[in-house]
């Protein structure tokens, strides 16, 4: 049976029809539909989101060590913070076969950095498969699960934003029929202290020489010969960005990248007068065929930088004086205001921007909707490194401060059980006056409101108890704790001042969910009265995408403010700022 | 029409349901025996950014974005984010456009940012076939703005061969059981909007 599916949803049936067992991992762009997909077609598989994608890998690892096949899910800077247990499994290898899927995110379309997670592959001496379209992106999976069981290793599959988001037409396959695999104790092989670790490392090199022949002869790496004297060498997208601009040349289509098949790859290049690489991000496959002493050229053409497209690899073919044309937009493009992503009309977040943006203070921040803080109008944000960092950063700051003012961060309840908590012990630790500012908007926000510790729901939907944010870090020995309401301007102003003046590290809680998740949240709607309002601007300065500018001027020209009811959620934030009361409840507006 | 192959883009303001109309195109594209791919960014873009959705339809097809300059079929969810792609259009490409405007906070709260209210006339100065529709007044009428992707989705199926039991099975398939009857209410209305403006 054939269904569009996206690379995503693919990677899901893939793990299905492969008899994996556990799929775990947390939640991140590009990545989050696998687990999602899981959950809800595949329920025969237990899912599971964990807090971070460390404890998501390490969970992985034991359901491989203890016999099943296992899915471990994340972005590409989650594979950072998996990085310490990735490192120490390639030594080890699996019992039950292990995937982890990396889905990196060129052009940053929603990350902090576009890290080429294939790097990460060769770092950790694991192999790699990366998929050009949602059909490979499942039959990938499937054979990864017996290359990681045949070599003993764990395998990357190596996604993209475009292969993880496009849909594609896949031909779907049964479950295989797997036999059942056994823990079997085995100490000098699972257990890294240093006298094992050095015969593992040996085992590890063995195995890349067996992996480097299966290489040379899996149908993933392929020539695709149309007699050119052409050659281009490509996987991933760029594969099909190639094939699309210039089908004519010859291919050498890379499916399984590490190692590479350089004796094909030799071939390859000896039959053809030139031969490009086209590969989006670093020179990965590039430097290590002409460290091997081939040549082929490729990123003086197509840059290093951001995501490739089918326009850019034509320029690139032109500029290495391949093909004649690229295609030129007959139509100029305009030059529009921008419209970028702003908090949603109600978003609790905006109350502590608010607050933070009038006391002018350091504010660290973190990973999520609340990074928005950090775009005009509401300018409240100072830092954004990864996840988990505002705590350490603002620990970092304050201690080298003095006696100037103190420092805030920021951070998600979601983040905060990612890997702030460590942060906050630290700052309990070392004795540091940093004010914590928890988020707490009951949701994994920022990736479409994923269940997490805080939720009171597992992935798979069950039902369980929250973690008690105030007992939580009251057991971390912080002893100023407060929440507050971020929809109570000035009790969250002053509630953020008294902490900042209180000794020690304070923990404050905003308390109100998020206005999407799980159920769009409508209270009665605000109106503005034109008559009353004075076109001061102070509404439109929340960057609140309900408030917009009316057609009616004050005696200046200045618009007034005009609130559209269908958006409207009734947080009451902006008739509390408003210094002329012009915004009251629909209800209670009666025009004289 | 005898044309095998369509590069549609599909663009519009996060939460207008632009990536559920580019689901229902590629449904049909496939249940028609084509090649279908079907690209888009979202993440970011949900809290009213800009989305845009690629939709490739053809006997093979290979990039799953189209290159600039080569849209057949430009999709305006909102008439200044259609503007705003007009460049990605070949100029024998058609665009259907809503009359949907959404200004942004940033436009408001900020000096020297205008909207263009014009933007529809701005789009037929460059291009010969634009097909405006007021899909937003049209979506209000049958009671629920959410529903201007739907009547696009009734004006693009006369630009394209599939039949038309195809798209309201696939409407059918694709939306809530008790969104059905409306949904096909605005696919139908979408659909007898008249074509002059589209050369043969
Ligand atoms: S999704 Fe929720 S947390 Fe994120 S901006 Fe919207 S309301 Fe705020
Ligand atoms: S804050 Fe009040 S007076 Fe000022 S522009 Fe807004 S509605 Fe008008
Ligand atoms: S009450 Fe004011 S700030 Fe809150 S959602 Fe409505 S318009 Fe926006």
């Amino acid at each position: 049976m054939k269904q569009l599916l996206s690379g995503n949803e693919a990677v899901a049936r893939g793990a299905f029809e492969a008899g994996v067992k556990m799929a775990v991992g947390y939640p991140g762009t590009p990545s989050t539909e696998i687990l999602e997909t899981m959950a809800v077609r595949h329920r025969s598989v237990y899912s599971q989101w964990s807090p971070n994608e460390k404890v998501a890998f390490e969970v992985g690892i034991g359901a491989s060590i203890g016999g099943a096949r296992a899915l471990v899910t994340m972005k590409h800077v989650g594979l950072n913070v998996a990085a310490d247990p990735l490192m120490t499994f390639a030594y080890t290898g699996v019992n039950g076969g292990f995937v982890v899927v990396s889905a990196d995110d060129p052009e940053m379309h929603s990350s902090q950095n576009e890290q080429d997670n294939r790097i990460f592959a060769r770092f950790a001496n694991i192999p790699f498969l990366e998929p050009a379209d949602s059909q490979e992106s499942k039959d990938m999976l499937v054979a990864a699960y017996e290359i990681s069981e045949r070599y003993d290793t764990p395998v990357m599959l190596r996604m993209t934003t475009r292969i993880s988001h496009t849909l594609g037409i896949v031909e779907l396959g049964e479950p295989v029929n797997l036999k059942e695999r056994k823990f079997v104790k085995s100490p000098e092989k699972y257990v890294m202290i240093p006298s094992n670790a050095r015969v593992r490392h040996v085992v590890v090199a063995e195995r890349l020489k067996e992996l480097a022949k299966y290489s040379e002869v899996t149908p993933f790496n392929r020539v695709e010969s149309n007699g050119s004297n052409i050659g281009i060498i490509s996987g991933g997208v760029a594969y099909q960005y190639a094939k699309e601009v210039a089908p004519r040349f010859d291919y050498f289509k890379i499916g399984f990248g590490y190692p590479l098949p350089l004796d094909a790859i030799r071939k390859f290049v000896e039959q053809h007068e030139r031969v490009l690489v086209v590969e989006e991000l670093e020179p990965v496959f590039e430097d290590q065929i002409k460290a091997a002493g081939i040549w082929v050229e490729g990123k003086k053409f197509f840059g290093a930088l951001g995501e490739l497209s089918p326009s850019r690899v034509a320029q690139g073919l032109k500029d290495a004086g391949l093909i004649d044309e690229v295609v030129k937009p007959e139509i100029t493009q305009e030059e529009l205001f921008p419209r970028p992503p702003v908090l949603c009309p109600g978003c609790p977040h905006r109350g502590a921007f608010m607050a933070l943006k009038k006391l002018g203070v350091a504010v660290t921040g973190d990973i999520g909707c609340y990074t928005l803080g950090v775009l005009k109008p509401l300018n409240s944000l100072d830092t954004c490194i990864c996840m988990g960092a505002s705590i350490g950063n603002a620990i970092g700051m304050e201690k080298v401060k003095g006696s100037e003012k103190g420092t805030v961060a920021v951070i998600g309840d979601s983040t905060f059980f990612h890997s702030g908590i460590t942060g906050l012990l630290d700052a309990v630790y070392n004795q540091s006056n940093v004010t914590v500012i928890i988020l707490d908007n009951r949701a994994t926000a920022m990736t479409g409101g994923q269940e997490h510790p805080g939720t009171g729901h597992t992935l798979m939907g069950d039902p369980v108890g929250r973690v008690d944010l105030h007992e939580l870090v009251q057991a971390l020995g912080v002893k100023n704790f407060e929440v507050v309401d971020a929809y109570d301007y000035d009790a969250t102003l002053a509630c953020i001042k008294r902490q900042m003046e209180t000794p020690g590290p304070s923990v404050i809680v905003t308390n109100r969910p998020c206005v999407l998740m799980p159920k769009r949240i409508m209270d009665e709607p605000y109106v503005i009265d034109a008559e009353l309002c004075n076109a001061c601007s102070a509404c439109f300065r929340i960057s609140c995408p309900a408030i917009a500018a009316s057609h009616e001027t004050n005696e200046h020209g200045s618009p007034k403010a005009i609130i559209d009811e269908t958006l409207c959620t009734g947080c009451t934030l902006c008739a509390q700022i408003c210094p002329t009361e012009a915004i009251v409840l629909k209800s209670q507006f009666v025009k004289v | 029409m005898t044309k095998q192959a369509y590069d549609i883009l599909i663009v519009g303001v996060g939460g207008q349901g632009v990536l559920l109309a580019s689901e229902i195109i590629s449904e049909v594209a496939m249940h028609a025996g084509l090649d279908v791919k079907k690209s888009e960014i979202h993440g970011m873009s949900q809290r009213g950014g800009v989305v845009t959705s690629h939709v490739r339809i053809g006997p093979k097809v290979y990039s799953p974005t189209i290159q600039q300059g080569e849209v057949d079929i430009l999709m305006g969810f909102e008439k200044a984010e259609a503007l705003r792609f007009a460049g990605w259009m070949k100029a024998a490409g058609t665009v259907i456009v809503s009359h949907t405007t959404l200004v942004p906070a940033i436009v408001t709260s900020t000096k020297g940012l205008h909207y263009p209210e014009d933007a529809i006339d701005d789009l037929k100065k460059k291009i010969h076939n634009v097909i405006d529709v007021e899909a937003d007044k049209i979506a209000a009428e049958l009671g629920n703005p959410r529903l201007v992707n739907t009547i696009l989705i009734g004006v693009l199926s006369n630009l394209l061969p599939f039949d038309e039991k195809l798209w309201t099975d696939t409407i059918k398939s694709q939306v809530k059981e008790k969104f059905v009857a409306v949904n096909l209410q605005a696919f139908a209305r979408g659909r007898s909007i008249h074509l002059a403006a589209v050369s043969p």
